[in-house]
């Protein structure tokens, strides 16, 4: 596999940021940042991660079921993480939640069938003051309500 | 720090040596505390949390597997508070486990169960749904049920410490964390099962045992496996008359805790239907089967008047036949038909290797040495692959004492992942690369040479005379393909070499020599197929096959003997370091009968008279008078293993290098019996290849 | 950014710069005291820092509150081996969000902490683990990282000082218990995020099999100002023996909720109706977790104390990773115990048979006792198998889960009662209400 120039150049500084003999230690960023170039983790990609890593598909494999992030299909475009941990629980994050459901018509870790949308319900994500919060893809949108959350998802329904 | 700690364990005094884990000084005292992930041998990983203890003045239960005793500890393994915890381990490791024991293979010989019954409640609590996964297959010998899997890590360990595979890992977290195979679905390894051995409930389960029966249905008759030359037990558990399942039941062996895919699976030749079970008669140029009497009186009668009238014999002895079948048949052609004309395919040069070491004491190597001295030298030879045994007690050895490993082979061997120093060394280069250590072998405290079918005549004395040179004391093995191929050449099965390696006066033909002559009247063929790789060029000789199968040189008798295995003998048998164990009958085959059982109705049918043919009488004659068998008779006999003491003296007589080779077998093939056994032969792995390990 | 208002009962030692225009940039950060403790460290000998640290009473900021001094003594320095420099930015105990703004409001003031630990156990090479979902912080650093470099203050022979010095972000992938200093060890290593045994402390055996010096941003943001101005005025800003100011993250069923800098030991009561602005909608206080998901909860008769590690000891809880929230007294006690019970069994790690089946057993009772399920003795179970989780698991993410689980078993038995035989959630209606306000 090879990946656009960016990646590749990504990847051959990161392998060589940690101590000699350590590639291993590339295995975790470099299915992250794969992941967001080529969608999800295949078994493909395993084997491509750990040929760079030097270590086995199943060292690799092990790691990919342990973190959240990690996905072995594909998510959406936009990929709708609704926090419901305490803080976010505490100030409507099950409803912004249900109502994230209702807009995009499917459940928790599933996609739109145009591909465009999936939905997770995420562990806290660090924005506990400013909640509820929640992130499509890597953004952060604090102090949510239903009514922004409608307003946001119709905007990049539009963007399309 | 002194030599010694002492510390009170449920109010008893205990002294151990210090680094002891309380988990093991506790074991010293005869108190056990139970444990699921702690493993002798293997990390520790303090993930169960069986174990933990009361210790005094720590405000915390301790965990006993990972603990160091220390000086004046006051440790207690059965307070009510540790009673308490134990039962709260159990109750939450049976909470998503199916408690399907009634249908479970390991049901019985749970320690799950075990555990239950010592330390759990007698009523669960959780009444929610439990986590549920379906069955996987990995491989046609491992099955994995996740749901009775309670995370020990004891298969991830084995297999990656032990057997230096890693093929098995963790996938998911939390209460989906499971075990998973390398392959993403299927396994792709030595399929050697030591994962489902050592894993303490049913979650890993084999192929070939799998709901066949419940364990206490079966016998377990411990006996000594008769592929390879490492000399493994294996314990079969037989339920009539089949047996189910191969397994290193209580760890009694040499072997202790190891089998490799031969030893657990490939057993099941034995019940192949392909097996003779009646002794056959070539009749108008067809094999006929015949009654015993009809096939004995036949051959009986070739044998007295072909011996009448001076003709040639020609005679093959087995590698996987007992020291005392052996012995009988060089005996029964020696005096019986009065011929040298015997031999069996040698495949490693044994005798130069012992008469280099004439005059040397404790310089052959024990399967025990592997695993504690200090320094490895692999000659041409893929361990890993060809003697597996071996090759887990080095690894072994470099895990638990940091053994240093050296490598010379021909192309990459697993063993390198542990070695100091590897050379890739093409045939006829090898003692050039063992010359190209010689600094760092001479810094090493003592040494172990291991060396294969490569090094021969020569070579061998040139490889005794550079340990020599290294000034530290060299122990060596002489790789051997099969169960008794130390057996076959120690009884003498060879022309020109008697039991005990006794120089004969006048040798007879060589196992080339006995299948190239042309005038050969009769060839007599004892567990061996030699037409497999060489043309037989008497065309006009009676051939006599004792056999299992019917195999190319079997095709060709004029009589076929069904023989019994070794699972189905009693006997001994001697293993690539020399070391002899006993092979214990497990069960019948209809219709055959041991080689010694032929060889002796065969004796008296001709009137010839060498000696009774009960095997315990014949190792008692071996033990009298062949060189280095006088072995404790107690040990043997109740199952354990003694190294035959050296021949010291010299080994006369030419060896003929050019016939020493290797049959080159893998983990997956096994000669002829390889052939039979379907379980071999059905891994994807099969039929393997030599020198083709790859690095990760 | 910041996203709350400051409150004027702020002490800004590590926010000082915060409000500035361009906080994040290293022109700001020199203007303004900026790497000055940096210099003075490289004439300090290693004893001097660490007795400036143990002075200052600096009590690690991830949660579990070791001093930070001691804790980097612990480092042997000589090792013959490289020793390493690793930044847990794993934060995600729930309630808590300070890190990520000491990282985007002033990342070179991290920086400068990172390069006095490489600089006091002669590490010359740095990690900052950052969790996955950061990944707007992981750009963030990385471009304070290259600025860095390119002016000399990382890399070789820094200022001229002839300290050499690498550093580099890593990215997590969600894992909670990564934040787990052992757990994260393992991560940074390309492995599954599992705790390690200990004995060896990552300060022996870290990284890579390294001596490596491991402690919290907010930890490392605090070295500089020590440094620079000494740990006694540290020191002086808290406590006895709970030095300097933390980054307390409120939130919940308050007025004001946001991360304020406020002095260790001020009083959990002021903080909620004078920092915070008292309770939303004026509702009664029912509850507050004073640091983080993990801690026991205090009852609102509780709460009248000051902030420090050893006041919040002493009435069995903990002063933790300073996420303060609040609750109120519509707060149904059965359902926070579920979500939180929730979160740890998805995020424990699987490897110690108590706190994966343990965490989720819990889970299953809760939601069903929530749900109207409960029978009578579920609570009383509830709290017996925390119990047997408590303390007895390999890391300390089974006693998380088990601490404020038995606290809200102990101090709110009637809410457990109000669920049981099949009556619904008493709270329900009032949340919904609270909704549509």
């Amino acid at each position: 596999m090879t990946f656009s120039p960016e990646l590749e150049t990504k990847f051959a500084k990161m392998l060589e940021s940690y101590p000699p003999g350590r590639t291993r230690s590339a295995v975790i960023p470099m299915l992250m940042y794969a992941q967001d170039e080529v969608g999800c983790i295949s078994h493909e990609l395993i084997e491509e991660v750990a040929r760079r890593c030097k270590v086995t598909p199943l060292q690799v494999n092990e790691v990919v079921g342990f973190y959240s992030m990690l996905h072995r299909k594909p998510l959406g475009k936009y990929h709708v993480q609704v926090c419901t941990n305490i803080s976010c629980l505490l100030t409507g994050g099950e409803e912004l939640y249900e109502q994230a459901q209702k807009k995009l018509g499917i459940g928790n870790k599933e996609v739109t069938a145009d591909g465009q949308f999936s939905l997770e319900e995420v562990e806290c994500m660090g924005a506990c003051s400013w909640a509820p919060a929640i992130q499509i893809n890597y953004d952060f949108h604090h102090n949510m309500t239903a009514e922004k959350l409608d307003k946001l998802i119709d905007g990049l329904r539009k963007a399309q | 720090m002194s030599d010694v700690i002492n510390l009170t364990i449920d109010g008893r005094a205990v002294t151990a040596a210090p680094g002891t884990l309380i988990i093991n000084a506790a074991k010293q005292v005869g108190i056990e505390i139970p444990s699921f992930c702690y493993y002798d041998g293997l990390a520790l990983q303090a993930a169960c949390r069986m174990c933990l203890v009361e210790v005094d003045k720590t405000p915390k239960l301790q965990v006993a597997c990972t603990l160091p005793i220390a000086e004046g500890m006051v440790v207690h393994t059965d307070s009510p508070l540790v009673r308490e915890a134990r039962k709260g381990m159990v109750e939450f490791l049976l909470t998503n486990h199916p408690l399907d024991c009634p249908v479970c293979d390991k049901g019985g010989e749970c320690e799950l169960q075990d555990m239950t019954f010592r330390y759990g409640a007698g009523e669960s609590r959780f009444q929610e749904q439990k986590v549920h996964v379906e069955e996987q297959q990995w491989s046609p010998v491992v099955f994995f049920d996740a749901p009775r899997c309670i995370l020990c890590y004891r298969c991830v360990r084995i297999c990656d410490e032990g057997m230096g595979m890693n093929a098995l890992g963790v996938i998911n977290r939390g209460v989906h964390a499971e075990i998973a195979p390398n392959r993403f679905d299927h396994l792709e390894c030595d399929e050697c099962g030591m994962c489902i051995d050592i894993c303490p409930v049913g979650a890993l389960t084999s192929g070939m045992y799998r709901y066949k029966t419940r364990p206490w249905e079966m016998h377990h008759v411990g006996t000594i496996c008769t592929h390879c030359s490492n000399g493994c037990k294996t314990t079969l558990g037989v339920r009539n008359n089949q047996i189910i399942r191969g397994n290193n039941r209580d760890h009694s062996g040499i072997n202790g805790e190891f089998l490799c895919i031969k030893g657990r699976y490939a057993f099941d030749f034995v019940h192949s239907p392909e097996r003779l079970q009646s002794p056959m008669v070539r009749k108008n140029g067809k094999l006929e089967p015949v009654s015993w009497s009809e096939a004995l009186s036949t051959v009986a009668r070739k044998f007295k008047e072909v011996k009448a009238r001076g003709g040639k014999f020609g005679v093959i002895g087995s590698n996987h036949a007992s020291n005392e079948e052996n012995y009988y048949l060089q005996k029964f052609a020696r005096e019986g038909l009065g011929t040298h004309n015997i031999d069996h395919h040698r495949t490693g040069d044994l005798p130069t290797l012992l008469d280099a070491l004439s005059g040397k004491t404790e310089a052959l190597a024990t399967t025990a040495d592997l695993y504690t001295r200090k320094a490895i030298l692999v000659v041409a030879s893929d361990l890993s692959q060809q003697h597996s045994f071996l090759a887990f007690q080095i690894r072994a050895n470099y895990r638990h004492h940091g053994a240093h490993i050296y490598t010379v082979t021909p192309g990459p061997v697993r063993e390198q992942h542990h070695a100091v120093n590897s050379i890739i060394a093409q045939p006829g280069g090898e003692l050039a690369a063992v010359e190209s250590l010689r600094d760092q072998l001479k810094a090493e405290a003592e040494l172990v040479i291991l060396f294969g079918d490569a090094i021969k005549g020569d070579a061998v004395r040139k490889l005794v005379a550079f340990g020599d040179s290294l000034g530290i004391p060299v122990r060596y093995v002489c790789l051997l393909d099969y169960s008794n191929s130390r057996g076959a050449s120690d009884m003498g099965l060879a022309p020109n070499l008697g039991p005990g390696y006794q120089p004969v006066a006048d040798a007879g033909l060589a196992y080339d020599e006995i299948l190239a002559a042309k005038d050969l009247d009769v060839l007599w063929v004892v567990g061996a197929n030699p037409l497999k790789r060489a043309a037989f060029g008497s065309e006009q000789a009676f051939v006599v096959v004792q056999e299992m199968f019917l195999t190319e040189t079997a095709q060709r008798a004029d009589v076929i003997f069904p023989a019994a295995s070794a699972y189905e003998k009693n006997g001994t048998v001697t293993n690539v370091c020399g070391e002899v164990q006993r092979l214990k009958a497990g069960l019948q085959v209809m219709g055959t009968k041991s080689d010694l059982e032929i060889m002796g109705l065969l004796s008296k049918e001709m009137g010839v008279n060498i000696g009774m043919w009960s095997h315990e009488k014949i190792f008692e004659e071996i033990r009298g008078k062949v060189r280095g068998y006088n072995v404790p008779l107690s040990i043997v006999a109740t199952g354990g293993a003694v190294q035959t003491t050296a021949v010291n003296g010299r080994v006369a007589g030419s060896v003929r290098p050019e016939l020493i080779q290797s049959a080159g077998d893998t983990l997956f093939t096994s000669g002829s019996l390889g052939r039979y056994s379907k379980t071999l032969s059905s891994v994807v792995e099969a039929p393997g290849a030599l020198y083709s390990d790859r690095r990760p | 950014m910041l996203y709350n208002e400051p409150s004027p009962l702020e002490v800004k030692i590590l926010t000082k710069r915060f409000t500035l225009p361009n906080s994040q940039s290293l022109d700001t950060y020199l203007a303004n005291d900026g790497f000055k403790a940096f210099f003075k460290a490289i004439e300090m000998s290693p004893e001097q820092i660490i007795e400036e640290l143990k002075i200052s009473a600096l009590r690690g900021r991830g949660g579990a509150g070791f001093p930070t001094g001691l804790k980097w003594s612990f480092v042997p320095r000589n090792s013959p081996k490289p020793k390493y420099v690793i930044v847990n930015a794993d934060e995600s105990e729930p309630g808590t969000c300070k890190d990520r703004l000491l990282m985007e409001n002033d990342p070179h003031q991290l920086i400068e902490g990172i390069l006095i630990g490489g600089r006091l156990v002669d590490a010359h090479k740095g990690f900052i683990y950052i969790r996955g979902e950061f990944r707007y912080l992981i750009t963030m650093m990385d471009r304070a990282i290259e600025e860095a470099y390119k002016r000399g203050y990382l890399g070789k022979n820094i200022q001229g000082t002839g300290f050499d010095f690498d550093l580099y972000t890593h990215t997590g992938a969600g894992a909670y218990e990564c934040g787990e200093e052992t757990a994260l060890l393992d991560s940074i290593e390309g492995k599954r995020g599992v705790p390690r045994m200990k004995p060896p402390f990552p300060a022996v055996v870290g990284a890579w099999q390294s001596p490596t010096l491991l402690s919290n941003v907010e930890t490392f943001s605090a070295v500089p100002f020590i440094i620079r101005d000494g740990g006694a005025a540290f020191a002086a800003l808290g406590t006895p023996k709970n030095g300097g100011t933390r980054m307390i993250c409120l939130s919940g069923h308050i007025n004001k909720p946001g991360v304020y800098e406020l002095p260790v030991g001020f009083n959990l009561l002021r903080m909620i109706y004078e920092v915070g602005g008292g309770m939303r909608n004026g509702k009664k206080l029912k509850a507050v977790v004073p640091g983080g998901s993990s801690c026991p909860l205090l009852k609102a008769e509780e709460c009248d104390i000051p902030m420090d590690f050893d006041t919040l000891a002493k009435i069995k809880s903990m002063l933790g990773s300073g996420g303060t929230v609040v609750l109120d007294e519509d707060t149904c006690m059965v359902k926070f115990a579920h979500r939180i019970m929730k979160f740890y069994a998805h995020e424990s790690c699987g490897w110690c048979i108590p706190c994966r089946e343990g965490t989720t057993w819990l889970r299953k009772m809760l939601e069903r006792f929530h749900g109207g399920g409960g029978q009578t003795g579920d609570r009383e179970l509830i709290g017996e198998l925390s119990k047997n989780m408590l303390g007895r698991t390999f890391c300390a993410l089974g006693d998380a889960a088990a601490m404020p689980t038995i606290s809200i078993v102990e101090k709110w038995p009637e809410d457990f009662e109000a669920h049981l035989n099949g009556r619904a959630c008493p709270y329900e209606h009032a949340s919904e209400m609270a909704m549509q306000r």
